[in-house]
């Protein structure tokens, strides 16, 4: 397969960019139904020459842990986990996050699958990565319904951890814990500053230079379409298929 | 305290009351207790407090939420999550919630895990990070922040303690005295320790004395924790024996139950038209 620019993926731009956020990272989990964070962890992994270990939530066969579900967390609060990443039905300007649903709580107009981990890993877990592939004023909103996990805290509550970044199907913002508010780091190719202003629900600052983010390079290329493509395959068959057109290996 | 050996998921099934609290876990393993699940459905069983340890987001255990849900056996669920994974939303559940018939209490995992453990441990609560400001703490009267009595300036939440009344799962094996192995799958154990109650089904019974083989003893239920079981091979259907999920079979109940009647169509043919219980 060639790796040239001009055909690379919107989703090897992505993981190359969460990769890069994910240096010299010990431990990175990837949660459920997260294939492009998935695939930036094992980059990470790749290039870090296994240093950086990734444990993919959902199956005993990509997480070691032996003292049950709870282990993830054991190890979270004693500070053995470096990165996590976090999506929302809605994700607003300070960083809050909701898994919970649309409208009046409790009787929602929507009501998605819950808050899972994020109220107890956003607080404890250094770098916890943003992400959602939908970036509208319907996902991106200005005030979430409801906080499954706030993106800042009071002072004086313990918070070693929080959102470092967002990063949508348009572009990487930072997330500036002091200020809690989103700044645009990068557009994704092709992608303006208009189009991403008209599409987000929350008032976000600008950096002093607007950059793109960076296609991945050959080598880069080739680690995420071999090692990674193959890797991804065994938990998330139908996106590997898709996106890299790799077949899981033989059980 | 001996453990009852039944014949079946209904008769295990038929020691849970109306009105109980009832502990599951999030079925990642062949631990969904299908079988009985469907034999509550049969038998009527209404208000149950159900608590998922800590989620039920997995697509056999997310249907078997919907279905006890969609069947009226449920007054309220305490969870983390619920979904068919990647499958999709759980439909009567969701439908449930939009209708304001159902009583959600939102959690965060290791909140519940936390709550569990401190119930198996028999203490009335515990203190976790995080979940300070979340609008889940907010909705929760069994959850408070309080001042960390060593530390100055250094708010905490405390959590109570949970202690279902029973406990339903599947397990790969058990020996004739009643004790269970359940793999690296230690919420089991948790959930045992933590509940009154606990019914198992098992794909086997195997000959011999599990406690007794130091490499298999670690990872077993011993029968001392154990009410009731019965050798129900296929009880965690649509889970099968192998780790994998009969995903077509979700598929279909998901398509089915997208509307209520349709709902009531499946239990009918699925629940109701069989004199014995669901394979």
């Amino acid at each position: 397969m060639s790796a040239g620019e001009t055909d690379v993926r919107p989703e090897e731009i992505q993981a190359a960019a969460i990769a890069g956020l994910l240096e010299g990272a010990r431990h990175v989990a990837v949660g459920m139904v997260s294939p492009i964070p998935g695939t930036g962890a094992l980059l990470a992994n790749e290039r870090s020459g296994g240093g950086t270990r990734v444990s993919i939530l959902g199956s005993k066969k990509t997480t070691f842990w032996t003292n049950g579900g709870s282990e993830l967390f054991d190890l979270a609060g004693r500070g053995r986990l470096d990165a996590f990443f976090l999506s929302g039905g809605q994700i607003d300007g300070g960083a809050n996050v909701n898994l919970v649903g649309v409208g009046d709580y409790p009787e929602a107009k929507v009501r998605w699958s819950g808050s899972f981990g994020s109220a107890y890993l956003y607080f404890v877990v250094p770098r916890v990565i943003l992400f959602r592939w939908e970036h509208t004023r319907r996902t991106l909103v200005e005030k979430v319904d409801f906080v499954s996990a706030p993106g800042t805290s009071e002072p004086g509550v313990h918070r070693p951890g929080g959102p470092i970044a967002l990063i949508t199907n348009l572009c990487l913002f930072d997330f500036q814990r002091e200020a809690g508010r989103f700044r645009l780091k990068s557009l994704h190719p092709g992608v303006t500053l208009e189009e991403v202003r008209d599409n987000t629900g929350f008032d976000f600052d600008l950096p002093e230079h607007l950059a793109e983010t960076p296609t991945p390079d050959a080598d880069t290329l080739s680690l995420i379409r071999g090692p990674v493509a193959r890797r991804i395959a065994d938990v998330y068959p139908v996106f590997a298929r898709q996106v890299f057109g790799t077949e899981p290996a033989a059980a | 305290m001996t453990v009852q050996h039944l014949a079946d998921a209904a008769s295990l099934a038929a020691l849970v009351p109306s009105g109980a609290r009832i502990g599951v876990t999030k079925g990642e393993q062949t631990d969904v207790p299908m079988a009985m699940a469907l034999e509550l459905v049969r038998r009527g069983v209404t208000d149950l407090d159900l608590v998922t340890i800590p989620t039920c987001a997995f697509p056999a255990s997310g249907m078997m939420l919907d279905i006890l849900v969609g069947a009226g056996c449920v007054r309220s669920v305490e969870t983390s999550g619920v979904s068919m994974s990647e499958l999709g939303a759980a439909p009567r559940f969701s439908a449930a919630v939009k209708a304001g018939t159902l009583k959600v209490v939102d959690a965060t995992c290791p909140a519940v895990y936390a709550a569990l453990q401190a119930g198996a441990k028999g203490q009335p609560f515990t203190a976790l990070r995080g979940l300070i400001g979340s609008d889940l703490m907010a909705h929760r009267d069994d959850w408070a922040v309080v001042a960390n009595p060593f530390e100055a300036d250094d708010p905490v939440a405390l959590l109570k303690a949970i202690n279902p009344d029973v406990t339903l799962f599947h397990a790969p094996m058990a020996d004739r005295h009643g004790n269970v192995w359940i793999g690296r799958n230690r919420d089991l154990l948790t959930l045992a320790h933590a509940s009154d109650m606990t019914l198992v089904t098992v794909e086997r019974l195997v000959d011999g004395d599990l406690m007794e083989d130091e490499t298999l003893a670690p990872a077993v239920i011993p029968n001392f924790y154990v009410t009731a079981l019965a050798e129900a091979p296929g009880a965690c259907w649509p889970q099968q024996a192998d780790g994998t999920t009969d995903l077509d079979a979700v598929r279909a109940y998901m398509s089915a139950a997208r509307t209520e009647e349709g709902f009531r169509d499946w239990l009918a043919a699925h629940v109701f038209a069989r004199p014995e219980a669901a394979e």
